[in-house]
């Protein structure tokens, strides 16, 4: 990886004008204007992207590998999901992509839509097997995955403790291309085109395992430009691809909770919005008879991603029409990979979003809190920097704000003074 | 401690299914920044949203008061509705006396009551028929 930061989500400080967009769509309430820009609060950030999406000045970014990356590896392979297939006009079938993924210099393709049938047939045999609490919600979204451990914390024992697809791809690709090879395995390149931000972090700062075999991100608009070139240069079509339509399938929303088959008690939500109402519901149990919920951080599941090419809603239509002629699923799992796809470590709990302290501190702090947002207008305007005026409350009294940055209150004052001032004439 | 306690009021409007749920949520997020155990604010958030379900469908609405304080988390829920002559069959599971065009929402399984009392520590219901219903609830936070 290029850069040591754990976030895939910068800022262009040159592009930042300081509005307030960005502050007012973070879903965990993640970003301040300070001195005129944004910046982002690291342990709260989920990458989820949102923030790339509002801002009109282009000044979010992801950070992933630029395509050079594969100087970097000997034997290099590509990782495409199977939203990717979906980003191209007059495709019938994914051969041809993962032909072009060849001629731009990749060594061999190990579609993530393989591992992705493979985690599907593990997840229906821990539904049958596990007594884990119900919902048994997918960790396949990372952003969702941090979310609930910033913000949901009461839901992380209903996390399904299995590696990604996109992980499960990596370690599958990379004991075949050992043998095939016998390159070491440092020597291999694992690159994944990566449809967003919190993807390319989850390779950086895994959760539930505890190294990655994902070596690199490639933005799927980064390698977009050079692929559809190259794919325009494929003659005769091999048959590349050996996903089937359950692999294809999780690459929009509903796509995997459909490919359990065995329980029709699922419910699948995409956008963050929806997300978090869903959570924030099965926190409080509103929801009963459900085996499974599958929750996606973009709009229309992984098409929907911020690094993605095609209009989501596009791409589901394009993705309909690849699945139409294929067969169900074409990978099964073997008791080798059935042991790679558990999870080999736990989950935090990042308690970010309390006040600090011992319990004392905690309540002498909320009360200072309530105090500071009688005081303030209400507007929640974002002019101070902070969403809202209980998050600039909250600011103060974490010592990272002061209450005079609020414009409106400021206003009053003026005022006040102009107004004494006057009677003094 | 009682001095220090954190208080908290809420009106809950009679009728209005899309605004019940809204106390339980605020609360929820209140215990939170508090950093209260987990536990007990899935507890407060469930028998609280039970409560505000039961005012908005049974009672035409009422008030919520919330007191948070050193060990524990004390709600107390009024309303002048019709009142509940029969308290026991009302605390039975399963009993319900809630139109139809409620249960059609999801609502009104006849599990209120029961459920408000299964996630609190202390409960305790009072009710005159005619008078009102008063309900109290204690999670304890230690």
């Amino acid at each position: 990886m290029q850069e040591t930061s754990v976030h895939s989500v910068t800022l262009n400080r040159e592009l930042c004008k300081g509005c307030i967009n960005c502050i007012k769509r973070c879903p965990t309430e993640a970003i301040r204007v300070r001195d005129g820009k944004a910046a982002i609060i690291s342990e709260r950030c989920v990458d989820c992207g949102e923030c790339i999406r509002i801002c009109p000045h282009h000044a979010k970014r992801a950070v992933s590998d630029p395509l050079d990356v594969l100087k970097q590896y000997k034997y290099k392979i590509a990782l495409p999901p199977p939203s990717l297939y979906a980003q191209f006009n007059n495709l019938d079938e994914p051969d041809v992509v993962l032909a072009g993924l060849l001629r731009l210099g990749f060594d061999n393709v190990f579609e993530v839509s393989r591992a992705a049938e493979l985690v599907s047939e593990a997840t229906r045999r821990f539904l049958q097997t596990s007594d884990m609490p119900r919902p048994i919600i997918s960790s396949a979204c990372p952003a969702v995955t941090r979310l609930i451990c910033v913000r949901f914390p009461q839901l992380m024992d209903h996390i399904l403790p299995l590696i990604a697809p996109i992980e499960l791809a990596a370690r599958l690709a990379k004991d075949e291309a050992v043998k095939k090879t016998g390159l070491p395995r440092e020597q291999i390149g694992c690159i994944f085109l990566t449809p967003c931000p919190a993807k390319v972090s989850a390779i950086r700062s895994p959760m539930g395992s505890k190294h990655s075999d994902v070596d690199a991100a490639v933005a799927v608009k980064d390698v977009y430009p050079p692929l559809l070139s190259a794919m325009k240069q494929v003659g005769q079509v091999e048959y590349l691809s050996l996903s089937g339509r359950i692999g294809l399938g999780w690459g929009e929303s509903g796509g995997e909770a459909a490919a359990l088959m065995t329980t029709e008690r699922y419910l699948a939500a995409d956008g963050i919005e929806n997300v978090i109402r869903v959570l924030s519901d099965l926190e409080d149990e509103k929801y009963h008879d459900l085996d499974f919920v599958e929750l996606n951080a973009c709009s229309g599941g992984c098409v929907g991603g911020v690094l993605q090419v095609e209009n989501p809603y596009i791409a589901k239509a394009k993705m309909k029409h690849l699945r139409r002629t294929m067969p169900v699923s074409r990978n099964h799992l073997t008791d080798d990979a059935a042991e790679q796809v558990a999870w080999d470590d736990e989950l935090n709990y990042n308690p970010v979003l309390e006040l600090g302290g011992t319990r004392a501190e905690r309540f002498e702090r909320y009360a200072k809190m309530e105090q500071i947002t009688a005081m303030l207008p209400g507007l929640d305007c974002g002019s101070c920097g902070a969403p809202t005026c209980a998050a600039l409350a909250e600011d103060v009294v974490r010592g990272q704000a002061d209450v005079n940055d609020c414009t409106v209150l400021m206003r009053r004052r003026m005022e006040a003074v102009l107004r004494a001032l006057g009677r003094d004439e | 401690m009682a001095d220090d306690a954190i208080r908290l009021h809420y009106t809950v409007p009679g009728d209005d299914f899309t605004r019940a749920g809204e106390a339980s949520a605020d609360l929820k997020s209140r215990l939170k920044k508090l950093g209260l155990p987990p536990t007990a604010i899935r507890k407060v958030s469930i028998a609280l949203y039970e409560g505000e379900i039961n005012l908005a469908i049974h009672a035409h609405g009422g008030d919520i008061d919330v007191e948070i304080t050193d060990d524990e988390v004390r709600m107390t829920l009024s309303d002048d509705g019709p009142g509940i002559p029969d308290i026991s069959l009302a605390m039975s599971e399963g009993w319900s006396t809630a139109p139809d065009e409620v249960r059609s929402l999801g609502f009104g399984a006849g599990m209120g009551l029961p459920n408000m009392k299964k996630y609190s520590d202390e409960f305790d219901i009072q009710s005159a028929v005619g008078v009102g219903t008063t309900v109290k609830m204690a999670v304890r936070t230690t």
